[in-house]
């Protein structure tokens, strides 16, 4: 194994890491700001939890790019053709 | 271990290739359009308990548009809602034994989001003509028109990129488990896959809804049915 493909696994496992960091707490203050409001005002709870599912998704897409990105490295990384 | 971002070739047709999500992509489709003809065919007044079942999901689909885009469904019921019986249906269809979801390919999740693109051209197109189409690029100045340009491209890509992320995720984690573990240990991850393919079939509907509304809002802001609100 050259040093190409020990750096690849290595920040691949770092990408996936560090950027499931970011949208962690991003979903946990969403979740809770969500929950807050639901709880003054169960009245809107339907429109509170389909923006909250779509705001979820949003975030959510920041962790799964970085999983892309590392799948990349893994399985599709130009340097090492 | 297979690659995710590769297709396996399962038989060529003269010289084309045809990969696995091809072949699953037309079952789901044939069996879609096989149900709804012959769902069709025995619509009455008085619905059978299926047919009422069925009404229940076009009466679904309608509420979410109608809240989502603020107008009438009618024109939009058939996309949004063949967008996501799609998506849900090969979402759950790893529930079949030896089915991998089409949608967890990137090919099949590009044509996915590039159909919204061209459907928010097209309903653009068509509330505000060619000319209040562009118009809406250079919203609310013309210094946008780089952005907004740049923001319709991505946000394409981004709708391919969650919509892939999620499902092969899905799917890479239970091989993983069902290679370090055994049979029976990935089983509540793949009821969690469920959820996260019913939401992300969801989620897609919503996001291609507020892209058109989006674009149909601002091509034709004379008309006070288009008002824009946020989902």
């Amino acid at each position: 194994m050259n040093w190409i493909a020990a750096v690849s696994i290595a920040s691949a496992a770092l990408a996936v890491a560090f950027g499931a960091i970011g949208p962690a707490l991003g979903e946990g203050r969403a979740v809770a700001a969500a929950m807050d409001a639901i709880a003054r005002q169960p009245e809107a709870a339907n429109t509170i939890s389909r923006t909250l599912f779509v705001g979820l998704a949003m975030i959510e897409t920041m962790a799964i790019y970085c999983l892309v990105i590392a799948l990349l490295l893994l399985f599709a990384n130009p340097l090492l053709k | 271990m297979m690659s995710p971002l590769v297709s396996p070739v399962l038989f060529h047709v003269g010289s084309i290739p045809i990969a696995e999500p091809v072949v699953i992509t037309w079952g789901i489709m044939a069996t879609l359009t096989a149900g709804g003809l012959a769902l069709r065919r025995q619509l009455k007044l008085v619905p059978s308990s299926t047919q009422a079942a069925f009404e229940l999901v076009v009466e679904t689909v309608d509420s979410q548009i109608r809240d989502t885009m603020r107008v009438d469904p009618a024109p939009y019921r058939a996309f949004i809602g063949t967008l996501f019986v799609f998506i849900f249906v090969a979402n759950w269809s790893s529930l079949i034994p030896g089915v991998t979801p089409p949608t967890a390919r990137l090919e099949t999740d590009a044509a996915l989001a590039l159909l919204v693109f061209l459907a928010v051209i097209w309903f653009g197109v068509k509330a505000g003509g060619v000319g209040g189409y562009l118009s809406t690029f250079a919203t609310p100045s013309p210094l946008m028109i780089p952005l907004n340009f740049v923001e319709s491209l991505t946000r394409t890509f981004s709708l391919l990129v969650r919509l892939f992320g999620n499902v092969m995720s899905g799917v890479f984690v239970v091989g993983l488990i069902l290679s370090l573990a055994g049979l029976v240990a990935p089983i509540p991850l793949m009821a969690l896959d469920l959820l996260t393919g019913a939401v992300q079939a969801y989620i897609f509907a919503v996001l291609a809804m507020v892209f058109i509304a989006g674009a149909v809002a601002e091509a034709a802001p004379e008309s006070p049915s288009n008002e824009r609100t946020p989902p």
